[in-house]
C-alpha cells in the first residue's frame, strides 16, 4: 500500500465502477436485475468486511444491522407515510443508532463470546419483528406499494420501480460504499483497525484508544450495512424477516471470506460469484444450503484469503 | 384448571424441557472446555440424532419399544460417527482456530440441515413412545414417558459425571482442558482425546434428540433451538463446568416451561435472550463460573 501505488489503485477502482456502469446498457433483462440486486448486497458485504476484515471482529448478527435499515425504511414509509428520501435517511439513522448500542454492549466482550453476543442481539431483533407482527406482518413481511418508490428532485421525477433506475441507484450506492471504505483503509484510522486486527493489545500499548477505533469500526460497519438495508426496500420493495434471520448475518461472512477478507473489491467479487453460483445450482437442485455449506468449509480449510486475497499475495501486492 | 395444579403442569413440562437441554448443553460444554472452540452445529447433532431415531425406528417397524430402545442405540452412534468424520476431515486440518472453526462449523450446519431435508423430507414425524403409561395425579393425567425422560437424563448425567470425575479417560480429558501442551508432554494422546471429545459432545446432544423425539417429532429445522438455548445454558452456567450446565439447565428449562405456559412464547424467548446477551457482556464468566482461563 505504497504511495506509489495511488493512481493504480484510484484507477482501478474508478475501472470497476465504469465497468458495471458498461454493463447496465449490454446485460439482458434478466441479468440486469441481478447485479442490481448484488451490487446493493455487496454494499452489505462492504459494511461487514470493514469490520471483519479490517478490524477482526467477526460478528454473527449482522443481519440486525441489514434488518435496521430495511424496517426502518420500509415502516417509515408503510406506516408513517413519509417520502422515500426521508424514509432512507430514517433507515439509516435507526441503524447507526443500532450499532451504537449493541457497540457499545457487545465490545465488552472479545473472541467468541463477541460472536455469541451479537448472534444473540441480532435474534432479540428477528424475535422482536415476529412479534410485533400486527405492524411487520412477521415472517410474511410487506410489499411497498409501487407509488412511493420514487424520489422527487426539483420536478425531476426518480421512480425507483423503473429497472434503469433502479440500476444507475444502486450503482451509485455501491460506487459510495466502494470509495468510502477504500479511503477508510487507506487512512491513519484505517492502519490503526488493522493495527487492532493484528495485535490489539500491542496497539493500546504504543498509545491508541482501541475501544473508541473499535466502537467507530461497529458504528461504521453498522451504517452501511443499514444503508444497504434501507435502500434494498425502496429499490425491490420486499420487507420481511427472512433479512434479519441467522441466515443473512452468515451469508455477508461467506460473501467477503470467499471475495477476500480485508480487501476493498473483495464484497463485491465473493457477493457476485456467490450469488451466480446459487442461481445456478437452483436451476438443477433446490439443494442451494447444501452449495453454501460446503463452499464455507472448503474456504476456511484450502482457500482462507478468498479470490482477491490470493490475487494480492501472488502476484498482486498493491491491491488495497 | 386453578392456579397451583396450572403451575405444577408448567413446572413438569419445565423440568422434561431441563432434563432434554442439561444432556444437550453438556456436550457443548465439554467441546468448549476441553477444545475450546465452539461447536455451531451442536443442533445439526441433535437434529440428526432425532432424523436417525426415525429412520431405525420405522426400519424396525416392530413394537414400538424395540423401535426405540434400537434407536435409543444406533441414533447416538451414528451422530457420533458422523462428528468423527467432521472432527478428523475438517476441525483437525484447522488445528482448531477458534474463527475458522467457527465459520466451518456454520457449512456443516448448512450441509447437514440440507442433507436432512433432501433424504427425509420437511415434514414433522414423531416416533411412538416405547410405553405409553398415563400417571393420574389429582388434577390431570401425565404421560409416564415424560418422567421417565426425565429419569433417563439424570441417569446419563450421573455417568458422564462418574466418568469425568472418577476414571482415567476423565482425568486425561481434565488435564487435557487444564493445559493442553503440558497434557501432551505427559505423552497424552491430545489429538485422540479432541476426537473423542467432540464425538461424545455430539453423542450427547444425538440421545437427548432420541428422548425427546416420542415427544416433539423430528424435523429438519429442529436444531437451531436447541443450540441457541445450549448456548445460553452455556454461558450461564459458565463455560465447562458440569454442574453449572445441570443447573443453569433447570433453570433456563423450568423458567422456559413456566414462562411459556403464563405468557406468549415469542415474548418470552425474546426477554430471555435478551437477558442472557446482556449476562455475557456484564459477566463473562457466567452467573456459576469462575474466571475463564
Amino acid at each position: 500500500m505504497s504511495a506509489a501505488a495511488a493512481p493504480k489503485v484510484w484507477l482501478l477502482h474508478l475501472a470497476v465502477i465504469g465497468l458495471l456502469a458498461a454493463l447496465q446498457f449490454l446485460l439482458p433483462d434478466y441479468h440486469h436485475g441481478v447485479v442490481a440486486k448484488v451490487m446493493v448486497l455487496a454494499v452489505f458485504a462492504i459494511g461487514y468486511n470493514l469490520l471483519f476484515g479490517y478490524t477482526g471482529l467477526l460478528s454473527l448478527g449482522h443481519a440486525m444491522f441489514f434488518a435496521a435499515g430495511l424496517y426502518g425504511t420500509g415502516l417509515a414509509i408503510q406506516h408513517l407515510g413519509w417520502s422515500a428520501p426521508l424514509a432512507l435517511l430514517a433507515g439509516v439513522v435507526v441503524g447507526a443508532l443500532l450499532a451504537l448500542v449493541i457497540g457499545l454492549l457487545a465490545l465488552r466482550t472479545t473472541g467468541v463470546a463477541f460472536m455469541i453476543v451479537t448472534m444473540m442481539f441480532a435474534q432479540v431483533l428477528y424475535l422482536t419483528i415476529l412479534y410485533f407482527s400486527r405492524w411487520t406482518m412477521g415472517d410474511q413481511g410487506f410489499v411497498l406499494p409501487q407509488g412511493v418508490r420514487a424520489v422527487d428532485l426539483a420536478g425531476l421525477r426518480l421512480d425507483l420501480t423503473d429497472p434503469a433506475t433502479r440500476y444507475w441507484c444502486a450503482l451509485s450506492l455501491f460506487a459510495v460504499a466502494l470509495f468510502a471504505s477504500l479511503a477508510v483503509v487507506r487512512s491513519r484510522y484505517g492502519r490503526v483497525l488493522i493495527a487492532i486486527r493484528e495485535n490489539e493489545e500491542r496497539t493500546r500499548m504504543l498509545g491508541y484508544d482501541t475501544f473508541s477505533s473499535k466502537l467507530l469500526a461497529v458504528v461504521a460497519s453498522g451504517t452501511i450495512s443499514a444503508a444497504a438495508g434501507a435502500s434494498y426496500a425502496l429499490l425491490f420493495g420486499y420487507v420481511g424477516a427472512s433479512f434479519a434471520s441467522i441466515q443473512y448475518s452468515i451469508l455477508p461472512l461467506l460473501w467477503v471470506l470467499l471475495g477476500g477478507a480485508a480487501t476493498t473489491l473483495g464484497p463485491l467479487a465473493g457477493t457476485l460469484f456467490m450469488q451466480y453460483a446459487v442461481d445456478i445450482a437452483s436451476g438443477f437442485t433446490s439443494a442451494w444450503l447444501l452449495l453454501v455449506g460446503l463452499a464455507l468449509i472448503l474456504l476456511v480449510l484450502f482457500f482462507p484469503r478468498g479470490m482477491l486475497g490470493t490475487l494480492r499475495e501472488r502476484w498482486l501486492g498493491w491491491l488495497p | 384448571m386453578a392456579f397451583g395444579p396450572h403451575l405444577l403442569l408448567a413446572t413438569l413440562e419445565g423440568l422434561v424441557t431441563a432434563a432434554v437441554l442439561a444432556l444437550t448443553a453438556l456436550g457443548l460444554s465439554l467441546v468448549f472446555g476441553v477444545m475450546r472452540i465452539v461447536n455451531v452445529a451442536h443442533g445439526e447433532f441433535f437434529m440428526l440424532g432425532a432424523v436417525v431415531a426415525w429412520f431405525v425406528a420405522n426400519a424396525i417397524g416392530a413394537h414400538p419399544a424395540l423401535g426405540f430402545v434400537a434407536a435409543l442405540i444406533v441414533s447416538p452412534v451414528v451422530v457420533g460417527i458422523v462428528a468423527l468424520v467432521a472432527e478428523r476431515l475438517v476441525l483437525r486440518r484447522l488445528n482448531y482456530d477458534p474463527e475458522a472453526t467457527i465459520v466451518a462449523t456454520i457449512g456443516l450446519l448448512y450441509v447437514l440441515q440440507q442433507l436432512a431435508l433432501t433424504f427425509y423430507g420437511p415434514d414433522a414425524r414423531p416416533v411412538a413412545a416405547p410405553f405409553s403409561v398415563r400417571i393420574s395425579l389429582p388434577w390431570f393425567g401425565y404421560s409416564g414417558y415424560k418422567l421417565a425422560v426425565i429419569a433417563a437424563s439424570l441417569a446419563v448425567l450421573a455417568a458422564t459425571w462418574f466418568l469425568l470425575a472418577r476414571t482415567r479417560i476423565g482425568l486425561v480429558m481434565r488435564a487435557t482442558q487444564y493445559d493442553r501442551e503440558t497434557a501432551q508432554a505427559f505423552a497424552i494422546p491430545v489429538d485422540r482425546v479432541y476426537a473423542g471429545v467432540f464425538a461424545m459432545g455430539a453423542m450427547l446432544a444425538g440421545l437427548a434428540a432420541v428422548l425427546i423425539v416420542p415427544i416433539s417429532q423430528a424435523h429438519y429445522l429442529m436444531g437451531l433451538d436447541p443450540l441457541l438455548l445450549s448456548f445460553i445454558v452455556v454461558i450461564i452456567g459458565g463455560l465447562g463446568s458440569l454442574t453449572g450446565t445441570v443447573i443453569a439447565a433447570l433453570v433456563i428449562g423450568l423458567g422456559d416451561g413456566i414462562i411459556s405456559a403464563f405468557f406468549q412464547p415469542t415474548l418470552a424467548k425474546m426477554i430471555a435472550t435478551l437477558l442472557v446477551a446482556l449476562v455475557l457482556v456484564f459477566r463473562p464468566q457466567g452467573l456459576f463460573g469462575t474466571t475463564a482461563r
